[in-house]
């Protein structure tokens, strides 16, 4: 039983790094780019929520608070693509990195000028909360994260497998100039994949602060999330939910039945272990293209 | 013959410093298939992408109908309907083939014309119909040619740029393409530029053919015309001229140089 509790909180965390990871590789699979800034999105879109949401701000309902939120993060992504990345382009990658990682810092001290870098609460109407079953004890922010991973990993499936504007990110991503030859707006497309990372990456945000509480060095959340992404394979949506979860889970029961400390080194002794046994991670598409 | 459907004059593209294309200017009349020969390196693969509107020109002027349209991001040149079948296939290859076709179709809105467009790919290409469910990467170089053409029509385009439709094919299998392409254009009376390599095949199934050499178109005229010029025989149709002593002459020039 007390396994089982265990891994539900473990499955909850591993979905919060998840939805982090699959912002990482959302990017990476359209637009070649690495996000490291992805983790201070998510840490940003907290904080908004907090702002949004709790009766000391401006005290909006708790369900409104997180749309507005989420839409607030996907214009910042799609800005951060349309003013920022766009202009790098023709740059090698590591300068795309370089930026990336910049902006999270900025992001990072920006957040804490605003809200301080004391670690702050949201007042979210799940916590707290809990239903017993049998002698289990299951709390609502426990289930809301992994039922809200589900229903958002289902639609984006469903986004992607059957909306045009989807399956044009796919075929940008694909194949990008076959997809400036088919009269796709390519760069509209990875501003638009931007602004879906961005708000995936406010879902994760509210959904860590439903849990515990902020502040802005949470956003180095991110460091383990592209841990991760890399477990699941690079360029794998479902690949990158694995990598999530099987760090979540790892990191509880390492703590419990190995040592303490152990668990801040479990995911990238992973990590590790995932690049010389699979070096295209778990769940990786390599295939080559045929002349 | 009137004013014609797509009209290039004095077209000039550079790749940085290079000059790839230098002042070329040609004429597609509605309906015809107007071929493109040359060389490698001759500048049609450049010339094709700075029609579709990939490159900007430096210099000149592409117009459809008369209305200028280079110089501008692709999806403004398909939406006004000119659409390329780039060189290499390059089709989406984790896509299913059905989902590439329906790429093609992406400027447009009509769902209804998009599904009828879609069983008349099938009817020209009917191996696409068996596949299409699988991955377009799975294809085999031919059917993935078909694909591309296909997704090109999907656009309806009133021209269709065709670059290297024969690249890596069989030469079967190259006549069977051409076969549609001329299947195609006289059926669904679809305008075609057709780039090409294979002066042969491409000047049997043309109206009118253009040579480009260095970035320069140095001859044109009715395919008939091209085929039967001594030139063209020598240089991309591979016969031998013989002289009177029964020997090739070594110090041949071509007339326009």
């Amino acid at each position: 039983m007390d396994l089982l509790q265990l891994l539900i909180s473990g499955l909850a965390n591993g979905c919060v790094y998840g939805l982090i990871a699959l912002g990482f590789v959302l990017i990476y699979k359209a637009t070649e780019a690495v996000n490291f800034a992805q983790g201070d999105f998510m840490m940003l879109g907290a904080f908004l929520t907090l702002t949004f949401a709790n009766s000391n701000e401006l005290g909006l309902p708790f369900w409104l608070a997180c749309i507005l939120a989420v839409l607030v993060m996907g214009v910042v992504g799609y800005l951060v693509e349309a003013l920022l990345i766009r202009r790098m382009f023709g740059e090698s990658q590591i300068a795309i990195v370089i930026l990336t990682i910049s902006l999270g810092i900025v992001l990072r001290f920006v957040a804490g000028v605003i809200w301080g870098h004391e670690p702050q609460s949201l007042e979210s109407p799940l916590a707290g909360r809990e239903v017993r079953l049998g002698g289990l004890v299951l709390g609502f922010d426990d289930m809301t994260i992994i039922i809200v991973t589900i229903l958002l990993t289902a639609g984006l499936y469903l986004f992607f497998a059957k909306t045009k504007i989807g399956l044009a990110m796919q075929a940008a991503s694909q194949n990008q100039l076959a997809a400036y030859y088919m009269g796709i707006p390519v760069k509209r497309v990875h501003a638009l994949v931007w602004a879906l990372a961005g708000g995936v990456a406010a879902i994760a945000g509210i959904l860590f602060a439903a849990k515990g509480t902020i502040d802005p060095s949470t956003g180095l959340l991110g460091i383990k999330a592209s841990a991760a992404a890399i477990i699941g394979g690079f360029g794998s949506l479902p690949g990158a939910l694995l990598g999530g979860l099987i760090i979540g889970l790892v990191e509880p029961l390492s703590s419990r039945y190995v040592a303490a400390g152990v668990s801040q080194i479990m995911p990238y002794l992973i990590l590790l272990i995932v690049l010389i046994v699979r070096p295209h991670g778990l769940l990786s598409q390599v295939r080559a293209k045929k002349v | 013959m009137g004013e014609p459907l797509l009209k290039i004059e004095n077209l000039e593209s550079y790749y940085g410093p290079i000059m790839a294309i230098r002042g070329v200017s040609l004429e597609v009349h509605e309906g015809q298939i107007v071929t493109v020969l040359g060389a490698n390196g001759a500048g049609k693969t450049t010339l094709m992408k700075t029609i579709s509107g990939v490159m900007d020109p430096e210099k000149g002027t592409v117009k459809l109908s008369g209305e200028e349209i280079q110089g501008r991001d692709p999806d403004h040149s398909v939406r006004k309907g000119v659409v390329q079948v780039p060189e290499g296939r390059e089709i989406f290859p984790l896509m299913s083939v059905e989902d590439n076709l329906k790429m093609g179709a992406f400027t447009r809105t009509d769902r209804a014309g998009i599904a009828a467009d879609i069983d008349m790919v099938y009817r020209y290409f009917p191996i696409l119909k068996e596949r299409s469910t699988q991955d377009a990467g799975t294809l085999s170089g031919g059917q993935q040619q078909m694909l591309a053409i296909g997704r090109g029509l999907m656009a309806r385009p009133r021209v269709m740029l065709l670059d290297e439709p024969s690249l890596g094919l069989s030469p079967l299998l190259t006549k069977e393409i051409f076969a549609i392409i001329k299947r195609l254009n006289a059926e669904q009376k679809v305008t075609m530029l057709v780039v090409e390599q294979n002066a042969k095949i491409a000047l049997e199934a043309a109206h009118y053919g253009y040579v480009m050499e260095l970035g320069r178109i140095v001859m044109g005229g009715p395919a008939e015309k091209l085929r039967a010029s001594k030139d063209i025989q020598e240089f991309y149709l591979g016969q031998q001229g013989e002289s009177q002593r029964g020997q090739r002459r070594w110090k041949n020039r071509k007339t326009w140089r």
